[in-house]
């Protein structure tokens, strides 16, 4: 009698950032490879993970990467929705599954989600900023688009380590925080180092005529680390763990104003 | 004349940091920065305080005002943290939410100072 199925390869990649590794299975060897390299650095042969994903590949149809997100709770599931996904994670079993296309960017967001969501429970976030270590500190550079994360990024000196030129990566440990690199980038392109330090400063940038740092009021802080955060789940329970989290960092971390004109001599300033 | 009593939404977030107050809006995550008068209203609401002996008591020493003028005001300035669904205002004492009678905030429109 003929076989009516035939088995398909499972294959497996855990992708670690920040301490937490996730596992993804596909059954596309290209998606798989895709992955390897848009992750590279990050891709760990570890067998444990805390969250395992099956990631179902559709054929192209028009989806749309700018719709807006919307990521929900109801009963224990967490639904996470985009124009061009939509997956589902259950924490309890530590298993969902991504429904997209054979592209990047959708399980990039959907990574980024799930982070978000894992680090809001406990007291950490993901910050727009670009972020680096310089003798064994971290530090974060805060700032919407155009306000110079990419530049300061770019001016970075040789001894300084990136983390990331566009989303940090920050968890809270003990009474301080740690900053952990990201392959999440911005215009600069490049992966940030797949290392971590604990977090000296916050700097929030500005452009100017000359490079200065001034200290600036708690609330402003306050305020600045939350119009710069990101979080994306409607959930009464978590928006106001994050925004806890905000005020218990500023109450940690020194936060000044860094103003830069474009050359590296901004860096002597810093670590 | 009727009273007028507030209560605070245990449903928003709030921090105190170096003499100012922010709230948050756990529904749609709006940031709030309130001013000294607001302050005062967000930390007396206690439900069963009339708006008129808070302005009496707390805003009116503070402030330099006439009674009437600064009732008036602070009234106005009630009725807009209700419309943010920071405050919870009624005619009548508000009581402690009976988690049975599932005593729920009316949903407003939210608009103000965003993160």
């Amino acid at each position: 009698m003929p076989e009516l199925a035939t088995d398909v390869e499972r294959l497996t990649l855990v992708i670690e950032i920040g301490g937490m590794p996730v596992r993804v299975h596909t059954t596309d060897p290209r998606f798989l490879a895709m992955l390897q390299d848009r992750y590279a650095g990050f891709v760990t042969s570890s067998e444990h993970a805390e969250i395992t994903f099956d990631v179902d590949l559709t054929p192209p149809q028009g989806a749309d990467p700018d719709a807006p997100v919307r990521v929900t709770h109801h009963k224990g599931r967490w639904t996470l929705e985009r124009g061009d996904f939509r997956a589902e994670w259950e924490p309890a079993s530590r298993t969902g599954w991504i429904r997209q296309t054979a592209n990047p960017y959708s399980i990039d967001a959907v990574l980024r989600i799930v982070h978000t969501l894992v680090l809001a429970r406990q007291g950490g976030f993901l910050l727009h900023s670009a972020s680096a270590i310089r003798n064994g500190k971290a530090f974060l550079f805060a700032g919407v688009s155009e306000a110079g994360k990419t530049t300061i990024s770019r001016l970075a000196p040789p001894d300084a380590t990136l983390l990331t030129d566009e989303i940090s990566y920050v968890r809270k440990q003990d009474s301080g925080y740690i900053a952990f690199g990201t392959p999440f980038t911005g215009e600069l392109a490049k992966l940030g180092e797949n290392v971590s330090a604990p977090v000296a400063a916050l700097y929030l940038l500005a452009k100017g005529k000359e490079n200065r740092i001034d200290p600036i009021p708690p609330g402003e802080a306050a305020r600045s680390l939350l119009a710069n955060l990101l979080f994306f789940a409607e959930d009464e329970d978590l928006v106001q763990a994050i925004f806890h989290s905000a005020f218990e960092f500023v109450s940690r971390v020194p936060v000044s104003r860094l103003t830069f004109v474009p050359d590296a001599r901004v860096w002597e300033l810093i670590g | 004349m009727s009273r007028l009593y507030m209560a605070r939404n245990p449903r928003v977030a709030a921090r105190s940091l170096d003499g100012e107050m922010m709230i948050m809006s756990s529904r749609d995550s709006t940031l709030f920065t309130l001013n000294r008068t607001a302050t005062i209203l967000w930390q007396a609401a206690d439900g069963t305080t009339p708006l008129d002996e808070i302005v009496e008591h707390r805003i009116v020493p503070e402030f330099e005002v006439g009674p009437a003028e600064a009732l008036q005001d602070a009234e106005t300035l009630a009725r807009e943290l209700a419309s943010h669904e920071i405050l919870q205002i009624s005619e009548q004492p508000i009581l402690p939410r009976n988690p049975v009678a599932g005593e729920s905030w009316a949903k407003g429109s939210t608009t103000g100072e965003s993160r």
